[in-house]
C-alpha cells in the first residue's frame, strides 16, 4: 500500500515541480473547482442547432448515412408492427432480448402476440434485441444508451441485430444538450457505469481501408423513431 | 518500450525497396487524407473548435495535478481504484499484479497505444497469461509478432492476401477449404475467433482516448465494438492511460471528440464513443465487478513547463502521420518506435531519451504539413528543430557533420562571404554541367544522384539575378 502511495505522490510532486508550483495555490484550485462545477460549453456547431422537427429529420438522415436502418413510427402500435416485420423480413426467429425498460414494457405487445420477449443481459445465442435510447443527438446521428437493468449494455454489442427505440421528444441537437439531460436524471458529476454513444452498426476499415460492417458488434442497427 | 533502433536510415532504405509496403502505403493517401479534408469541410466551425480545444488542453496541463486528483476522487467514489505508475516498468508490474490478484488466465485487450509503449503483452505472457488483442488490426499484428505501423490503423502496411495467409497459419482446426479472399471473409473469421475469447476472458484491458475529471469516466472511440466487449464482459476491467489524457468536463470532451474523429478517420463521429465510469452498479445485469485505472507518467511530467509541453496536447489522431511525406514513403516500422511519424519523432526522444533515437528528429523535411493538419495546433516542426539543436549541442553527431555545419554557419552569418562563395560554387557547377542542365553523377552527392538527377545551376545565383533585375528596372 505504501508503495502505491509513494508512486502517487512521486508523480504529483514531479508535475508540480515541472509546473513551478511551490505552495498550495488557492487561485489554481478555485479555477479547477469552478470549471468542474460550471462545465462551460465551447462552440456548438451550427449543424447541432435545430428545431425539434429538424432534430428528428437530421437524426434519421445522419443515421441512414452511417449505415443504420431508420423507421419513423407514429404510435406504439406502429412500433410493435415495425419490430415484428423487421424480424420476419430478416428471417429471424420471433424472439427478442430486452431489458426492464418501462417504456418498452408498455408497448402494446399483444399486436405481435407471437414475439417472445426474453429479459435480462444478452447471451451469445441471442440473434436480435431491443433497447431504448434515453436521449439522442441529431448533430451526428448519435444515440445515447445507458447501462442498467433497463437496458443492459451487453444488448448493444452481442446480438447481430440491434433495434433501438427513441422517442422523438428525446432527440436534441447537440451532445451538450444530451449530457444536460443525463445530468438531470443522474445528478451533477454522476454517470451510470456505461454510456454508449452509438452512431451506426459496428464496422471496421482496418484491412486496406475497406469498410466492412459487423466487426465485433451488431451487423445491423435498426432505429425506430417514435412520435 | 521496445527501443527505437539506431539504424533508422537502414530501415528506411529497406522500406523504400519493399514493393508490398509501397503498394499498401498508397491507401494512406487515397483514404485518410481525402476523408479528413471532406469531413473538415463539412464542419465550418473546425478552426474555432481547434482554438478552443487547444485552450482546453493548455488549461488542463497547467492544472494537471489538480485535475488528476479530482479524477481520482471520482474513481474512488464509483468503487474503482487509481494506480499511479511513474515508469513503464511500474505500469507493467501493476497490471501483472492485478491479473494475479484476480486469477487471470486470459486477458482480452482493446486497442491501447500506451500498452504498446510499455510493452505490456510480453510482460503478461512471460508470466504465463494469455493475452489477446481484439481490435482487428492489433489482432493481426499480434499474430505476425509485429508492432502496429500506424497509431490508429495498425495494419496499414499490409495487404489482404498477407492477412489471409496469417489467418490460415494461426487458425488451426478450421476448414482449409474456407474462403478468405475478400476483406469481408477475413473480418467474419476474426469476429468468430475473437468472440470465443471475449466470452471467457477474465480481465479486459482498454486504453483511453480521454479521461474526464468531472465524472471519473474514461472514453474510448472505436468503430468495431471490441473495446466495449472488452470493458463489459470480463469480471475485471483495467483502464491504462497516460496522465495527459485528462480533460476537465464532458463539454471539454465533446469539443475534442468533434476534432478527433474528423482528423483521424474523416468520420463525423465514430460508430461507438463509450464513457465508462467505475464498476457495475447494484442491480446492473452486466459489467465488471472490479475496476482499476493505471495512470502512466513515463517521462511526461518532465515535459511540462518546458520546450516540449505542447506535445502533451496530442490526442493521437494520426493526421500528422497521414500527411507526412516521410511517413508516406517509408511507413511506420522504419521509425523503430511505437509512435511513428512527426508526433513520434517528437515524443519518442522525450520518453526514451535522445541518445537512442538521434535520427528521428532528422526524419523530416520540415515541410510543415503536420502542424497545418494537427487539430491541437502542436508546433511539430519547431519541436523537431529543437531536438536537432539539442542533438548538435550535445556533440553526438559525427565530426565531419559537425565541421560541415560549423563551416556553413560561419558563412551564413556573413552575407557578403556567403554570396561570394555561392557565386563561385554556382559558376563551378555550371561549368561542370557543361550545358546539360543536370548531373547524373557528382562527387559527394552520390546518395542523391543514385536515385535521381541533380539539377545544375545555370550561371548565376538568385542574389545576382535579383540585383540585375533591380538595376534594369531603374
Amino acid at each position: 500500500m505504501s508503495g502505491s502511495e509513494d508512486a502517487r505522490s512521486m508523480v504529483l510532486t514531479r508535475i508540480r515541480g515541472a509546473l513551478g508550483i511551490t505552495k498550495l495555490d488557492r487561485a489554481r484550485r478555485a479555477a479547477v473547482i469552478r470549471r468542474l462545477e460550471r462545465h462551460p460549453r465551447s462552440t456548438i456547431p451550427a449543424q447541432a442547432l435545430l428545431s425539434s422537427a429538424g432534430c428528428v429529420s437530421q437524426l434519421a438522415e445522419m443515421l441512414t448515412k452511417q449505415a443504420a436502418e431508420v423507421a419513423r413510427v407514429a404510435t406504439p402500435e406502429d412500433a410493435v408492427h415495425a419490430i415484428a416485420s423487421y424480424l420476419s423480413s430478416n428471417n429471424l426467429p420471433p424472439r427478442l432480448r430486452i431489458g426492464a425498460d418501462l417504456s418498452l414494457a408498455a408497448l402494446p405487445w399483444k399486436a405481435a402476440w407471437d414475439i417472445s420477449r426474453v429479459y435480462g443481459r444478452a447471451e451469445p445465442s441471442d440473434k436480435a434485441c431491443l433497447s431504448r435510447a434515453i436521449v439522442a443527438a441529431a448533430e451526428t446521428g448519435t444515440l445515447f444508451l445507458v447501462s442498467g437493468a433497463d437496458n443492459p449494455t451487453t444488448l448493444n454489442f452481442l446480438p447481430e441485430f440491434h433495434m433501438v427505440l427513441v422517442k422523438a421528444s428525446d432527440i436534441v441537437g447537440s451532445y451538450e444538450e444530451a449530457w444536460d439531460r443525463l445530468r438531470k436524471i443522474y445528478g451533477e458529476r454522476t454517470l451510470p457505469r456505461t454510456v454508449n454513444m452509438i452512431s451506426g452498426p459496428s464496422r471496421t476499415a482496418d484491412i486496406e481501408q475497406t469498410i466492412v460492417r459487423g466487426a465485433h458488434g451488431p451487423r445491423r442497427l435498426y432505429v425506430l423513431i417514435q412520435g | 518500450m521496445a527501443e527505437a533502433t539506431i539504424s533508422f536510415k537502414k530501415a528506411a532504405s529497406e522500406a523504400l525497396a519493399d514493393g508490398e509496403l509501397q503498394r499498401a502505403l498508397q491507401n494512406v493517401k487515397t483514404g485518410f487524407v481525402a476523408k479528413r479534408a471532406a469531413a473538415k469541410s463539412r464542419l465550418p466551425e473546425f478552426e474555432a473548435l481547434r482554438a478552443e480545444a487547444r485552450a482546453i488542453k493548455d488549461h488542463t496541463l497547467t492544472h494537471l495535478d489538480l485535475y488528476l486528483e479530482a479524477y481520482e476522487s471520482k474513481i474512488v467514489e464509483s468503487g474503482g481504484k487509481v494506480h499511479f505508475a511513474p515508469t513503464a516498468a511500474d505500469a507493467r508490474d501493476i497490471v501483472l499484479g492485478l491479473c494475479h490478484d484476480y486469477g487471470a488466465k486470459l486477458v482480452a485487450k482493446g486497442k491501447s497505444m500506451v500498452s504498446e509503449e510499455i510493452a505490456l503483452n510480453a510482460h503478461l505472457q512471460a508470466a504465463g497469461i494469455e493475452v489477446v488483442e481484439t481490435d482487428l488490426g492489433e489482432y493481426i499484428v499480434q499474430l505476425k509478432g509485429e508492432a502496429p505501423s500506424h497509431i490508429i490503423a495498425p495494419v496499414i502496411h499490409l495487404n489482404k492476401e498477407t492477412v489471409a495467409a496469417d489467418f490460415r497459419r494461426a487458425h488451426k482446426g478450421r476448414l482449409t477449404s474456407r474462403r478468405l479472399s475478400d476483406v469481408q471473409d477475413l473480418v467474419a473469421e476474426a469476429r468468430s475467433v475473437l468472440r470465443e475469447k471475449f466470452l471467457v476472458a477474465d480481465v479486459g484491458i482498454t486504453g483511453a482516448n480521454l479521461l474526464i475529471a468531472e465524472t471519473g469516466s474514461s472514453v474510448i472511440v472505436t468503430n468495431e465494438g471490441n473495446g466495449d466487449l472488452t470493458s463489459t464482459l470480463p469480471r475485471t476491467h483495467i483502464v491504462i492511460a497516460s496522465i495527459e489524457k485528462i480533460v476537465p468536463t464532458l463539454e471539454d470532451a465533446c469539443t475534442i471528440l468533434r476534432l478527433l474523429c474528423r482528423s483521424a478517420t474523416g468520420q463525423d463521429i465514430t460508430t461507438y464513443t463509450t464513457f465508462t465510469t467505475g464498476l457495475r452498479h447494484e442491480g446492473d445485469p452486466d459489467g465488471p465487478t472490479a475496476y482499476h485505472v493505471v495512470l502512466l507518467d513515463n517521462g511526461r511530467s518532465e515535459m511540462l513547463g518546458g520546450t516540449f509541453q505542447d506535445m502533451l496536447r496530442c490526442i493521437r489522431c494520426g493526421a500528422c502521420l497521414n500527411h507526412c511525406p516521410v511517413y508516406g514513403a517509408i511507413g511506420g516500422h522504419a521509425y523503430g518506435s511505437v509512435y511513428p511519424g512527426p508526433m513520434g519523432a517528437v515524443l519518442t526522444p522525450a520518453l526514451q531519451g535522445l541518445d537512442h533515437v538521434r535520427d528521428l528528429p532528422n526524419a523530416s523535411s520540415l515541410c510543415g504539413r503536420c502542424e497545418e493538419v494537427c487539430p491541437m495546433s502542436i508546433p511539430l516542426p519547431s519541436m523537431l528543430r529543437a531536438w536537432r539543436e539539442r542533438d548538435f549541442t550535445e556533440g553526438k553527431r559525427s565530426r565531419a557533420e559537425r565541421l560541415a555545419l560549423k563551416a556553413w554557419a560561419f558563412a551564413a552569418k556573413r552575407p557578403g562571404l556567403y554570396h561570394a562563395l555561392a557565386a563561385v560554387g554556382v559558376l563551378l557547377l555550371t561549368r561542370l554541367a557543361g550545358g546539360r542542365g543536370r548531373f547524373t553523377r557528382l562527387a559527394f552527392a552520390k546518395p542523391w544522384t543514385r536515385v535521381r538527377d541533380l539539377p545544375a545551376p545555370e550561371g548565376r545565383t538568385f542574389q545576382q539575378l535579383y540585383a540585375k533585375m533591380q538595376k534594369d528596372r531603374k
